[in-house]
């Protein structure tokens, strides 16, 4: 059940008015439980086994994680007369029973995920994200940074809460679970605030990226004849499809999240204004990036193996370089193992080693970044930050091109035809993309209003800004939206409103 | 402490350490600086820095840090 069909409307309101009209005094959780496992077995049975099975794994790990930190610590306290090295021993043979469990409990989900993505027997929605979800959480028990779950009703409502579970964002335990148990009467603050955020989500969702499908498919159709400037043409069609898809997405998801008032972490923060790729990483898809850094840089940057070959390094490469090595390596197995999240496929992989290769060049070269800065202080001014927001969002709309056409080589040559002439005529290929000039000027609308809500932002949201003006204002914009999307929304009879890019990764 | 200090200090010599209580929340330092930090308070402070412990609270300021090292010298002792 897509977000976008009908059915998923009708699926929103009853899980409102179940959850609200449980008594204040009964737990509300199970309603959303429910409604979350519901909303899994839509998708198919084998589905819901699927995410029982692999949860019930994590459960009882972090449970076992539990105890054998319990026996650990008691081992140690019971006998205050152990010497240094006698609670180093403790330490050390608890230490590696833990890592074995967690090794064991990774083990089997990265294996159910390989297995669904590889093998692809079973669709199981939403997969890439509740795995990455469950190890975090199992990592952070072992960190003591959470307690584990004792109750495994609980614990599957964590894994499976259906508003994130199929494109996120990437909700961390301790945070989620903030808001995720608690009751929470009936606001219609809370309601319409998220209202207006999902009706946005949907705007940006069947208003725009659906629209822009029409021409992005058109150009992957028919590559050939889309050389030259096409190129470019199609860099930016599919950047803004992508935009509109993952961020209404993300709307859509924060927005019933607050309907029902529950807290889920951001996962954008205008990403495009960032002035280089590291800071992109930072403000796209935050929560994955967050993901990576926390539970795979950090650990392999800092785990014994990386520190014996920082030895070897800086013995044989001197100082400066040998430093680099093992924190550059540290990063390409992030970037290769995100590649892989995303897909099985040469493409990803390559996506995500070009950024590493991006990201390390531009590593390298920040000293003479820093020096051009200081010399020339016109790199200060704003047109500067806007010339190199606009190489950023130039850098990543190229290497978006691997998603649409898949093919690593197909890249490399439309990279190369970016440069020559050739290609169809204006008119033609306009025609060609299946879209009425109608379309397109709904698309600049719709992009210049994108780009006003990002610029109005500041320091909170244009959202929460306009909940506080007069109420004409803010229904006003609601009502605008709303029709906007019944007019001009892709959508109704012969046309299915299509899936989340972002769900099938 | 002044160990410590240094360490930063040659990581980012234009950033004052010592009054400075945002470090990871206004970007100064960086997942390779971190990284930097934990190798070389792990060789010349001979502290073993774990993932576990990194962390934006404890690497937000030199004596956050600073706690942190404390904290861990205690348990391994």
């Amino acid at each position: 059940m897509y977000f976008t069909s009908y059915e998923f409307i009708g699926f929103l309101l009853i899980t409102l008015i179940l959850y609200y009209v449980v008594p204040k005094k009964a737990p509300k959780w199970p309603v959303l439980l429910i409604m979350s496992l519901l909303f899994y077995a839509l998708n198919g049975v084998g589905a819901l086994a699927f995410i029982i099975g692999t949860a019930a794994v994590m459960f009882f790990g972090a449970l076992g994680l539990e105890r054998l930190q319990e026996e650990q610590q008691d081992k140690i306290r019971e006998n205050g007369e152990l010497t240094k090295e006698e609670k180093k021993e403790i330490r050390k043979r608890y230490g590696f029973k833990k890592n074995l469990l967690i090794t064991v409990c990774v083990a089997i989900n990265v294996g159910a995920l390989a297995f669904v993505k590889i093998g692809s027997l079973i669709a199981v929605l939403g997969i890439s994200y509740y795995t990455l979800r469950a190890i975090g959480y199992l990592v952070d028990v072992n960190r003591k940074t959470v307690k584990a779950e004792r109750n495994f009703f609980k614990f599957l409502l964590y894994i499976s809460f259906f508003p994130v579970v199929i494109q996120g964002p990437l909700t961390d335990y301790g945070e989620l679970t903030k808001s995720l148990y608690e009751n929470h009467d009936l606001s219609w603050d809370n309601v319409g605030r998220g209202l207006l955020r999902v009706v946005w989500g949907f705007f940006k969702k069947l208003v725009i990226a659906d629209r822009v499908f029409v021409a992005v498919s058109a150009i992957v159709e028919n590559e050939t004849s889309y050389r030259g400037v096409w190129v470019l043409a199609g860099m930016m069609l599919y950047t803004l499809e992508l935009y509109a898809d993952f961020t209404g997405g993300i709307d859509i998801t924060i927005g019933m999240s607050e309907m029902l008032g529950i807290k889920v972490q951001e996962n954008f923060d205008r990403p495009f204004f960032s002035t280089s790729l590291k800071e992109y990483w930072r403000r796209w898809h935050i929560t994955m990036a967050a993901w990576f850094k926390t539970y795979l840089f950090y650990p392999v940057s800092v785990c014994p193996p990386m520190k014996k070959l920082l030895k070897f390094t800086r013995k044989h490469f001197g100082e400066r370089v040998g430093k680099r090595i093992p924190v550059y390596l540290a990063s390409a197995i992030v970037w290769f193992t995100t590649g892989l999240w995303h897909g099985f496929a040469a493409n990803y992989v390559t996506w995500a080693m070009l950024h590493f290769a991006i990201l390390m060049i531009s590593e390298e070269l920040e000293p003479a970044y820093a020096s051009f800065h200081n010399k020339c202080k016109w790199a200060s001014s704003r047109i500067y930050r806007v010339f190199m927001s606009l190489r950023t969002v130039f850098i990543v709309s190229l290497l978006m091109q691997f998603d649409i056409f898949k093919s690593v080589p197909l890249f490399f040559t439309r990279l190369v035809s970016l440069f020559g002439f050739g290609g169809q005529g204006l008119t033609a290929g306009f025609e060609a993309m299946g879209l009425a000039l109608r379309d397109w000027i709904i698309l600049g609308v719709g992009a210049v209003l994108m780009l006003a809500v990002s610029l109005l932002k500041g320091d909170g949201f244009f959202r929460d800004k306009l909940w506080n003006k007069p109420w004409i204002l803010r229904y006003g914009a609601f009502a605008v939206l709303f029709t906007a999307i019944l007019l001009l929304g892709m959508y109704g009879v012969g046309y299915d409103a299509g899936q989340f890019i972002y769900t099938r990764f | 402490m002044d160990e410590l200090l240094d360490i930063l200090s040659e990581l980012h010599p234009d950033v004052n350490f010592e009054e400075e209580d945002a470090l990871i929340d206004d970007e100064i330092l960086d997942s390779f600086d971190i990284v930097t930090l934990v190798t070389e308070i792990g060789e010349r402070m001979d502290v073993t820095i774990g993932a576990k412990d990194i962390t934006p609270e404890n690497f937000n300021s030199a004596d956050a840090l600073y706690d942190l090292i404390e904290r861990i010298r205690e348990e391994e002792g």
